[in-house]
């Protein structure tokens, strides 16, 4: 049964209800009170929400190998010829049209459903801040791009909503923006990703050029149209022998790809941004910089598996620099004391899981990981966000403590995400980090030690936050402490909510070494066919179920580890922590540090542009101003001086000529008027007497006749 | 009946001492003056003529002259009048404002 419905015709709107609010709220928002902005702007993600769902359910419906939903709205790029780096020419179309299969399903919900808790939670924690109506514009035109970039049908116009991310994570970010950090922060971010942006439309370009068609698939398309999609193509160059497992062009479309899922995802080498983006309201932090924008890149790679797949080296890639992230940033996020830089390093830290997991060829896993810490994280920083609300803004977490009892509901729940991404059975880390384990284990020994490590220093620092937020005595100053209070309902519910899907999240993919049969991996199957089907998936030779249950065993025993020691730290405090930074000073410092890299960065990159910059400044006032604009009217000046002089000696000169001839001329004229009355009269008798002689023998006739 | 010649005579002598008075004297009020003995030299000669041709169309003439004299006489005596008023003189050789 294919998969049909209403919902699945009107997919569009799914996208829409978040940038018609955005558009109202950009647009008239000052003079919308504040009840209408965030009924009008929770409203239309819930009906996102509720959009998403039933297409969902509609796509459910169908059997396995049907569930592909795919409808063009209309061709965006119109057909061109496109020369192909084979050198025949094929037409090239980019359409805006939409795709919904289990893969987009899963990015749908999360970014729906866990964008509306916090958009709800937003109502309250944004209330008392200026700029209510332009806060809520930024989120919906996010949900907007978000959702474009999932459901997009092809790289062009995932890309589209990429860059639409990527400018509202730069607006929020800068949300407070006369603040100087956080228009900084927001700079960063926006300049880190067009790095990565620039390697995703090289290797979108390299696609069109290998592949000829940049449209995902032609799944869902009727085949009368002759549609082809990258995934067709593929198969067909394989069969054909043109492309093969590792050929060249597809190791080069896959590593430039991940150049953009890097600067997305804030991998190795391109992260940097992602602590500095802390800068903005917390709630942007939960949505866009821990649940859904940063794991686009995930989601990208994922969606061209059919390409990575091929490109083994591409993939191993991947995989080193995820695990290397994962480590480095949980290593920073050991000694960091805001609570904020904690969460957004463990972030980075749980984003190269993500890749540790794609790298080795686990796709399913990284998905699901995706899902589960868009639930655990987004609860964090909610919570987190709930935290810094009851400190009246404080967000230094040596300066809090005890606050378990005067903020229950946001201490159990903030607790729940702990247990969660520690990665304690049952709740929802727990089955996706294994599985991310537990594949990397297949693969490559060395990377799963380095997740495994990972996993003790996750459990180590998310309970050394809770310890030092919730637990002991607290260290907040009086004036603080007395405004401790819990927060609003519209803030606690989406907590509570989200610590439910904490716990119950990661059950939908119970292994079937505890007896489930993992219905998450089989959902997604489907997309991961690849191109070949003995590559299928880079084949993993299958662990025994003794070797599960001990890999379990070893990955609760670190966690339980990591706990045990945070609570000796921060608990008993029978090892201190002082003492510890002072055993190994030079370790703790490049920690506390983050290992120097932002100084880094700057001594080889940005100062090295600064100086560019101020070379080509020395260069445009000498050479370009100097020569160019002042030479221009050094010459302007000679030229019009040399016109001056014909027009003062040429063209005046004549006509001072004319003018001195008729001086000249009426010179004698000039005699006569002398301005003397009696003279005048004694000119007018002079004439009258000459004429008197002249016609003087007319007089003669007349006085003749008179006699 | 005195022949023309008389008149004429008279009329021409009129002229010439009104011409003369015109061009020699410096006060403008006697150039005025003057003017008048012109005119009233045309008049003489109109009237003499009107007479020996028995046509009255120079007398009529003569009577617009009159007329025409007085007129002429207001105008000027007001311009002298104003003339004064700025320049406080009714010299002519001082009334040189016609050349700039």
């Amino acid at each position: 049964m294919t998969a049909t419905g209403t919902f699945l015709s009107f997919l569009w709107l799914i996208p829409l209800f978040p940038l018609a609010t955005a558009a109202l709220m950009l647009f008239v928002g000052r003079r919308i009170p504040k009840a209408g902005v965030s009924l009008l702007c929770v409203g239309s993600v819930a009906l996102s929400f509720v959009c998403g769902v039933g297409a969902v359910f509609q796509l459910l419906a169908a059997d396995p190998e049907y569930r592909v939903s795919q409808q063009i709205l209309f061709e965006w790029l119109t057909p061109g010829p496109m020369q192909m780096s084979a050198g025949h020419t094929v037409p090239f179309v980019a359409d805006w049209g939409f795709l919904l299969d289990p893969l987009s399903c899963v990015m749908v919900l999360v970014v729906t459903g866990v964008g509306l808790l916090i958009h709800i939670y937003s109502v309250g924690y944004m209330t008392h801040e200026g700029g209510y109506y332009r806060f809520f514009g930024y989120m919906n035109l996010f949900m907007f791009a978000m959702l474009t970039l999932v459901l997009a049908n092809n790289m062009l116009l995932m890309f589209v909503g990429w860059e639409g991310v990527g400018l509202c994570s730069y607006l929020l970010i800068g949300f407070y923006f006369l603040k100087k950090s956080a228009a900084d922060a927001g700079k960063k971010a926006f300049i880190v990703n067009r790095i990565g942006d620039a390697g995703f439309i090289l290797g979108i370009l390299l696609v069109a050029g290998t592949l000829g068609t940049i449209r995902f698939t032609a799944q869902g398309l009727p085949d009368s149209g002759g549609y082809s999609g990258i995934l067709e193509a593929l198969r067909t160059a394989v069969s054909s022998g043109t492309l093969g497992y590792g050929a060249p062009a597809l190791t080069a479309i896959a590593l430039l790809l991940f150049v953009g899922a890097a600067g997305k995802s804030a991998q190795i080498p391109l992260y940097v941004w992602l602590p500095d983006a802390m800068e903005g309201p917390t709630p942007v932090s939960a949505l866009i910089h821990a649940a859904t924008m940063v794991t686009a890149g995930v989601y990208m790679v994922v969606r061209m598996n059919a390409v990575y797949q091929l490109a083994p080296f591409a993939m191993d890639v991947v995989a080193v620099v995820g695990a290397v992230t994962a480590i480095f940033a949980a290593s920073i996020a050991l000694v960091q004391n805001d609570i904020k830089k904690v969460l957004a390093y463990s972030t980075i830290s749980q984003l190269g899981y993500m890749f540790l997991a794609l790298g080795v060829g686990a796709f399913t896993a990284g998905i699901f990981h995706l899902m589960t810490h868009a639930f655990f994280k987004a609860l964090l920083f909610l919570g987190a966000g709930s935290v810094i609300h009851a400190m009246s803004g404080e967000q230094d977490i040596r300066k809090m403590g005890g606050l378990w009892n005067k903020i229950p509901v946001t201490a159990k729940t903030f607790l729940i995400a702990t247990l969660a991404i520690a990665g304690i059975f049952p709740f929802a880390g727990f089955f996706s980090k294994d599985e991310i384990l537990g594949s990397s284990f297949d693969r490559y020994r060395s990377l799963w030690l380095v997740g495994f490590v990972t996993a003790g220093m996750t459990a180590f620092y998310m309970f050394r936050l809770l310890f030092l937020t919730f637990f002991g005595y607290s260290r907040a100053d009086e004036h603080v402490e007395k405004h401790i209070h819990e927060s609003p309902p519209s803030m606690t519910v989406p907590l509570v909510i989200l610590a439910g899907l904490s716990v119950i999240g990661g059950w939908i993919g119970w292994p079937g070494s505890l007896g489930g049969e993992n219905r998450f991996e089989r959902f997604l199957e489907p997309v991961l066919t690849g191109a070949v089907s003995e590559t299928g998936t880079v084949k993993i030779a299958h662990h025994g179920l003794a070797t599960e249950y001990f890999l379990m065993l070893l990955s609760l025993s670190i966690a339980g580890a990591g706990i045990w020691l945070a609570y000796q730290f921060y608990q008993t405090k029978r090892i201190a922590p002082e003492v510890a930074a002072a055993k190994w000073p030079r370790l703790y410092d490049v920690l506390v540090h983050k290992y120097y890299v932002d100084e880094i960065y700057d001594a080889v990159f940005v100062n090295r542009v600064k100086d560019l910059g101020t070379w080509l400044g020395v260069f445009d006032a000498k050479v370009i101003d100097g020569l160019g604009v002042d030479g221009t009217g050094w010459l302007a000046r000679s030229g019009s001086k040399l016109s001056m002089w014909w027009d003062k000696w040429v063209i005046d000169g004549l006509l001072n000529l004319g003018a001195k001839m008729m001086q000249l001329l009426s010179y004698p004229v000039r005699l006569l008027q002398t301005g003397v009355l009696s003279s005048y009269a004694m000119l007018i008798l002079i004439g009258l007497v000459v004429l008197l002689a002249y016609y003087g023998h007319h007089m003669h006739v007349l006085l003749r006749g008179a006699r | 009946m005195l022949p023309i010649g008389h008149y004429l005579f008279l009329s021409f002598a009129l002229f010439v001492i009104g011409v003369i008075g015109v061009i020699t004297r410096r006060n403008v009020i006697v150039v005025l003056m003057s003017v008048e003995l012109i005119l009233n030299a045309v008049n003489i000669n109109l009237v003499a003529f009107s007479r020996l041709y028995g046509d009255v169309a120079g007398q009529v003439f003569a009577l617009f002259i009159i007329a025409d004299a007085a007129a002429e006489a207001a105008v000027g005596l007001g311009i002298i009048i104003a003339f004064f008023r700025n320049r406080e003189t009714v010299l002519a050789d001082e009334m040189d404002l016609l050349k700039w």
